[in-house]
């Protein structure tokens, strides 16, 4: 047990000559979002902190809020951690990180639309034709399908980091089941238990009608009136890793959370197995991947899916949610291109930058990125979770030696990136109060309207000097408030 | 409510209940075992637990003798063990998780918190606080997941469901408690005796009786008004009568203007009760009757999975 200590003193500048601190500012003054909070904690000795940490696990793991770990000798439950110093942003930054997931959400739902129909984008050049008809994520089944309000992707995150006071990047879309909202709710729940008096001397723009508006949405995109409509969620399971986020979903919305094999089709409609017989379904929210989702079409093992529900899509029958063949709008290499996209379908700026993006496929990029690994970061084109990626400034000669041979094997399926310099948030740590790099991921709704819930998932890489934030790296979460004027 | 909902509602009150009710038996096995006339006959007072859940097999191969000690470890915390207390606490907390969208938070926080302090619980700690700390411990934290059930639950079908499972395995397992202990106790029975006077007080209070005998009849303790007072009163929460006339009612509602062949078999089962005369009962062979009763109550189980929970017809 270290000595006991006051947490505070001086909050240790993230040396500001490199990483932006969301708190501290280079002079050492604390920014004003932060000033009522760190008044408040900067009053709680260690051990205070200590026992609100403590606090926060207990009622997590009440809660019953744990994903499942794959390959650690049976299926074991874990906490993502969370931790109790919130990430705040003020309305103004706020508002250009919410103007700008709207303006891409809105540009990307063009972009499908039209991929899926004229091609318009295609034909003029926007975008390569190989990225799209080569992409595994493409549905060539969804060509020519009307779609409600010609909505693709009803629920969307967006993962940004920032670099500077009004330097806000776009690290990645995802428009396929982006998971993680459910903490964003209960991680409020939790931080107003642990410190009621930040919420009365503030106003932290509140986050808990996020399933009220996503219920909106998904009514408002029903193949018929949509006071009428049965809405469902469909998860694949209990052991899905993100099996608590889709019941706690299901529960906010109030709607029947279902299982593949509680579905069925017949006479052109998708129905569902209830004790009264069968029910029809209107809306799928649906939490599964477009490989697993119907046998007949995609893959002929999936028992996750509901066979021939691509037929009654097709038909306009019912709405899925997000919709068939999203991905390709979503992979590494399709997001360089976004910003010619918003321009094309919005002609607007982009609001958010994008990072600088070398695809792997093009030979002059290859070049460069091979001579340069040991500084940028490799990705695959569909990987995700931190999984298969090369932070080369942290890797060692062998590992960019083996990456080398990976990428020089199938060159296409990689693009790389420089190492950004994520900023830092004050972060509880063994050591006390520290700087921690974190990203952010706002969760964006389309049906009638497209809107942003204010905040999102802030996620924050607990090692020290680690730039992965993702769960499965050690990564953890924090609660994100966005201060009302 | 979706088929399988109602399927794992279901079985997820018939766990905790038998979780509940292999504590009971467990308890009065351990009191009745105290006792000197039995004291040097432990296995004959033991193995019939075993033959409840099937298990005897099983726990001959893993462990050999049957003794006081490796019953109570074999039916709280064998995980192998379909039937233990473990296993059924986990198997409802999976169903819970499973649903936790038809049932209140209240609900699952409880049975989570039950199931989290079980996992920390081992046969050391009864050196320590005495086994039947152990069994009071299941029995209250079952209690509080009825309470929380009743007092925070939406009186839907997903209730209802709930109420059925319960009541069914209820009714399940007074069968099986009366059906074991009486027989263990009837070939040696000389009226009056004070070891009887216990062990027959111990039977009553391992269904939370023995209070209700002496208001019931004011007399002193005879086994055919106990058989009488666990078979058809109609005013004992444990009673098969008072259960099915819980599971009937349930039926009723859940059903509604529909029949089932469900509701048909528990009509059948519960008129037998509320129209049943315990020296008919006693004259046939309590053990035959008992018997009859846990086939039928077994294939109104069946039927009630069958109207409700394999459904596809269209209407």
């Amino acid at each position: 047990m270290a000595p006991k200590q006051a947490a505070t003193a001086e909050p240790a500048p993230a040396k500001p000559a490199r990483f932006f601190d969301e708190m501290s500012a280079p002079d050492g003054g604390i920014r004003p979002a932060y000033r009522e909070f760190w008044k408040l904690i900067e009053t709680f000795p260690r051990d205070q902190l200590l026992l609100k940490q403590a606090e926060a696990d207990a009622l997590f793991r009440r809660v019953g809020i744990t994903f499942l770990v794959y390959g650690e000798g049976g299926n074991t439950e874990r906490l993502i951690p969370f931790d109790i110093v919130p990430r705040i942003l003020d309305a103004k930054e706020w508002q250009v990180i919410e103007e700008g997931c709207i303006q891409r959400v809105k540009a990307l739902n063009a972009f499908l639309h039209d991929l899926y129909h004229g091609q318009d984008s295609l034909r003029a050049g926007v975008v390569p034709h190989e990225l799209v008809y080569r992409n595994p994520a493409y549905r060539p089944e969804m060509q020519g399908v009307e779609l409600a309000r010609r909505v693709y992707a009803h629920v969307a995150g967006i993962d940004i980091v920032r670099i500077g006071p009004t330097d806000f990047y776009v690290l990645e879309d995802n428009l396929r089941t982006p998971s993680g909202v459910s903490y964003v709710l209960e991680n409020r729940e939790v931080m107003m238990r642990l410190f009621p008096e930040a919420f009365g001397k503030q106003r932290v723009a509140p986050v808990g009608n996020y399933p009220e508006r996503l219920l909106a949405n998904l009514r408002a995109v029903s193949p018929i009136d949509d006071a009428q409509a049965t809405v469902v969620l469909l998860t694949p399971g209990r052991y899905n890793s993100a099996y608590f986020e889709h019941l706690f979903l299901a529960e906010q919305m109030g709607i029947e959370l279902v299982e593949g094999r509680d579905l069925f089709v017949r006479d052109g409609r998708v129905w569902m197995r209830t004790t009264e017989g069968p029910v029809r379904v209107d809306v799928i929210y649906r939490r599964i991947d477009d490989d697993f989702m119907d046998p007949l079409a995609f893959r002929q093992d999936s028992l996750l899916g509901v066979p021939g529900i691509l037929s009654v899509v097709r038909a306009g029958r019912v709405t899925l949610a997000n919709a068939f063949g999203v991905g390709v709008a979503d992979d590494k290499a399709m997001y360089s291109f976004v910003p010619q996209l918003i321009k094309f379908y919005l002609g607007e700026e982009s609001i958010l930058k994008n990072v600088q993006t070398w695809r792997l496929g093009e030979p002059d990029a290859r070049k460069y990125v091979l001579e340069h690994l040991d500084e940028l970061v490799v990705k695959e084109v569909h990987g995700s979770g931190g999984y298969g990626m090369l932070v080369g400034p942290a890797a060692t000669k062998a590992e960019c030696e083996a990456y080398r041979r990976r990428i020089l094997a199938n060159p296409s399926n990689f693009i790389a990136q420089p190492t950004l310099a994520l900023s830092t948030c004050p972060t509880f740590s063994q050591a006390g109060i520290a700087p921690r790099h974190v990203d952010l991921r706002p969760y964006v709704l389309s049906g009638a309207t497209t809107s942003v819930v204010p905040g999102g998932l802030t996620r924050v890489a607990l090692r020290e000097g680690s730039l992965v934030v993702n769960s499965s790296q050690g990564g953890g979460v924090k609660d994100t408030w966005v201060l009302e004027h | 409510m979706l088929s399988r909902t109602a399927q794992n509602l279901f079985w997820l009150s018939r766990y905790i209940e038998r979780a509940e009710n292999t504590a009971r038996l467990l308890d009065v096995t351990y009191r009745m075992s105290l006792m000197p006339s039995v004291a040097d006959q432990q296995a004959s007072q033991w193995r019939p637990l075993l033959m409840v859940g099937h298990n005897a097999e099983d726990f001959a191969a893993r462990f050999g003798d049957t003794s006081a000690d490796s019953v109570i470890e074999y039916m709280c915390f064998d995980v192998q063990n379909q039937s233990s207390i473990l296993t059924c606490v986990a198997a409802a907390r999976e169903n819970a998780r499973a649903e936790r969208s038809a049932i209140s938070t209240e609900m699952w926080e409880s049975l989570n918190d039950t199931y989290l302090e079980l996992q920390s619980k081992t046969c050391r700690d009864f050196a320590k606080d005495g086994v039947r700390s152990f069994f009071d411990w299941v029995k209250e934290r079952s209690h509080l997941f009825r309470g929380v059930t009743f007092g925070t639950m939406y009186r839907n079908d997903a209730f209802h469901f709930i109420r059925v499972g319960t009541f069914l395995e209820r009714a399940d397992n007074t069968a099986r408690i009366l059906d074991i202990k009486y027989h263990q106790l009837m070939p040696e029975a000389p009226a009056g005796d004070g070891v009887d006077y216990y062990q027959w007080g111990a039977l009553l209070r391992s269904v939370s009786a023995f209070r209700a005998y002496r208001q019931a009849y004011r007399d002193t303790i005879d086994p055919q008004k106990i058989a009488e007072l666990l078979i058809l009163d109609f005013d004992l929460p444990r009673s098969l009568l008072f259960c099915f006339d819980e599971v009937q009612n349930t039926l009723g509602t859940l059903c509604g203007a529909r029949p089932r062949e469900c509701q048909r078999l528990a009509g059948e089962l519960h008129a037998s009760l509320k129209f049943g005369r315990i020296d008919r009962i006693v004259a046939g062979g309590l053990h035959a009757f008992l018997d009859g009763f846990l086939r039928r109550s077994n294939e109104l189980a069946a039927q009630i999975q069958r109207d409700f929970m394999m459904s596809l017809q269209f209407d």
